[in-house]
């Protein structure tokens, strides 16, 4: 069959959405009230690390399956994935940490101090013990939708500002938050970023520091940049970081190592997440309204695995995909 | 029969709100232990101007049914504190306030000066505070005298889960005032550690990472509301006295057994 869908919002879930389709033969129009992807998104502001692993410490089962599509739907369709694993530490007095973190989760190796030198050199002699996930990947965000944007483009879909969609079309809704007004069970989760510059220090690969209160990662975004993050808060505030937050941020990385001390703050990003409660994402049919939303922190990690279910749906409806939450209606 | 400010509640777990995994399962946390008490932060969830950037969430946890206990978690100061307290009243329309007033960022200890001085201005205003305070009698003679009519002292520093960490201490503020409903606030890390409180005859039990942070939430705040039931049962039965020798329950005839 024929799919010709209109997709609202360029963020992450839009052009994975878009690109998904296109691949398959539909075609589709893109339109965003603020025009391409930028810092009006939230998927702007994500760390990018496909970390299916290590974010099953605290979500659901679902993320860690579906999160295992992302390194290879990122590689076919932007490219620019680091597979370089994911290296997770705790201070000493937060041995427990680790040890907490490394009974919830799978898929790693522990490292002992010279297995830690050998990936990364700059934290030599400062952790004795760590956790090693080999199988995890990073990437960086902004590149990544301006890859599928650039895809796009090629393929002669446009993103075009605006908020007026083709009434001949499936509408896909992927406005994140903003679709609040359609979705009541949608709320903000606030977080918080830095981009640093720190050419002292060198990483390979994304480094995740536990602290019961104060979780902090760091990933590598080349030429010494690093985007550090990020903190959770349950507030849908978006654009106003607090002192607290950069205060707890830093003193995470300093932490990590003193030479972050001396760090250039490059950016300061700040938005809320769009999550359902349960803090998976959904499929939601409504009329020939296809919703995909709340993502959460994982709008890199899980967007392709929805991209996809969406794509099942549209190209075949009476597929039911699991993450899809409503009735099929009547068409 | 103690209670609080005049309302008995159904269970005697008191159950936070934050760090779960997700609002669902917090929900599912509440349910499996039908816990009688949500304490809910406020401080850096308001957001600016207006304040009501965490409403969402707050909704949320209305809409669990549990009653709510605001608290000024992250205050450092009196105004702070004071401030707080009066956004909560606002928002959960509940005259009901826990009264934090930390006085390090790393020990999270209470800053029990700033603590009584808090308690003062709010009582006077009408808020029925639970303050969070050390085991110190003597602070708990002046928050007494502030016009709080429950106290909330430690187990042990928060998050730490180490249990109650000062038994004699914590005796010692049980028998000073019998007559005053006292709820173990923080450090309770297992079940037994809830059950015991509940034995030495405390009130009640709030908690929060024991549960948001175990593997299984939901089970774990179902074995924490069994634990306070438990130990509650046992401390009401009057528990038999602990002696250093065996005590055999049949007399030992013909032994010299005094020797």
């Amino acid at each position: 069959m024929s799919v010709r869908a209109t997709i609202l919002g360029a963020g992450v879930a839009g052009l994975t959405v878009a690109s998904e389709i296109v691949a398959r033969g539909g075609r589709v129009e893109i339109i965003d009230r603020a025009g391409p992807p930028g810092p009006h998104g939230c998927s702007w502001w994500a760390g990018g690390m496909l970390a299916p692993w290590c974010e099953a410490e605290s979500a659901e089962e679902p993320v860690l399956r579906l999160g295992q599509e992302a390194i290879g739907w990122w590689e076919r369709h932007a490219g620019g994935v680091t597979r370089a694993g994911t290296l997770v530490l705790a201070l000493s007095r937060d041995g427990g940490e680790l040890e907490r973190f490394a009974r919830r989760t799978s898929g790693h190796e522990r490292l002992d101090a010279p297995g830690i030198a050998a990936l990364e050199p700059d934290l030599s002699g400062r952790f004795r013990r760590a956790l090693f996930y080999p199988g995890e990947g990073h990437l960086a965000p902004r590149a990544a939708l301006d890859a599928l944007r650039a895809r796009l483009e090629a393929a002669g879909v446009e993103i075009r500002r605006g908020t007026a969609p083709d009434p001949a079309t499936t509408l896909i809704d992927c406005r994140g938050l903003a679709a609040r007004d359609a979705l009541p069970d949608l709320r903000g989760v606030k977080g918080e970023m830095l981009v640093l510059r720190c050419p002292d220090v060198s990483l390979s690969r994304p480094v995740r520091l536990l602290h019961p209160r104060i979780p902090l990662y760091i990933v590598p975004r080349g030429d010494g940049v690093y985007m550090l993050g990020a903190t959770s808060i349950e507030s849908a505030e978006r654009g106003r970081i607090t002192a607290r937050s950069m205060l707890e941020l830093l003193s995470a990385a300093y932490a990590l190592h003193p030479a972050f001390g001396e760090a250039e703050i490059l950016e300061i990003g700040v938005d809320a997440r769009p999550a359902f409660p349960d803090n998976l994402p959904r499929l939601r049919r409504r009329g020939d309204t296809l919703f995909v939303n709340g993502l959460y922190r994982h709008g890199f990690l899980l967007s392709p695995a929805m991209a996809r279910m969406a794509a099942d749906h549209l190209f075949h409806t009476e597929t039911r995909p699991e993450m899809m939450d409503e009735d099929l209606p009547q068409r | 029969m103690r209670t609080f400010y005049g309302e008995t509640l159904e269970s005697r777990l008191m159950l936070g709100t934050a760090q779960y995994p997700s609002p669902a399962i917090m929900a599912e946390a509440f349910r499996a232990s039908g816990a009688g008490v949500a304490t809910v932060s406020l401080r850096r969830e308001a957001g600016g101007p207006g304040g009501l950037a965490g409403q969402d969430f707050w909704a949320l946890v209305e809409g669990m049914g549990t009653r709510i206990l605001p608290n000024t978690a992250g205050c450092h100061t009196v105004k702070e504190a004071v401030t707080t307290a009066h956004m909560a009243r606002e928002m959960f329309g509940t005259p009901w306030v826990k009264l934090e007033v930390i006085g390090h960022t790393d020990t999270l200890q209470p800053d029990v000066f700033a603590l009584v001085e808090a308690a003062e201005i709010l009582t006077a205003e009408g808020f029925r505070v639970f303050p969070y305070t050390t085991e110190d009698l003597v602070v708990a003679e002046r928050l007494l005298a502030a016009g709080c009519e429950v106290l909330m002292p430690w187990g042990a520093p928060i998050g730490s889960g180490l249990g109650l960490s000062n038994l004699p201490g914590l005796r010692a503020l049980r028998a000073q005032f019998p007559e005053v409903p006292m709820v173990i606030d923080a450090g309770i890390g297992l079940p037994s550690h809830a059950a015991q409180a509940m034995e030495m005859g405390y009130d009640a039990v709030l908690l929060n990472t024991a549960v948001a942070k175990a593997g299984d939430p939901a089970a774990m705040a179902r074995a924490m509301a069994l634990a306070v039931e438990a130990g509650r049962a046992a401390f009401a039965a009057d528990p038999m006295e602990p002696r250093d020798m065996a005590a055999p329950s049949t007399p030992l005839i013909g032994r010299a057994f005094l020797a």
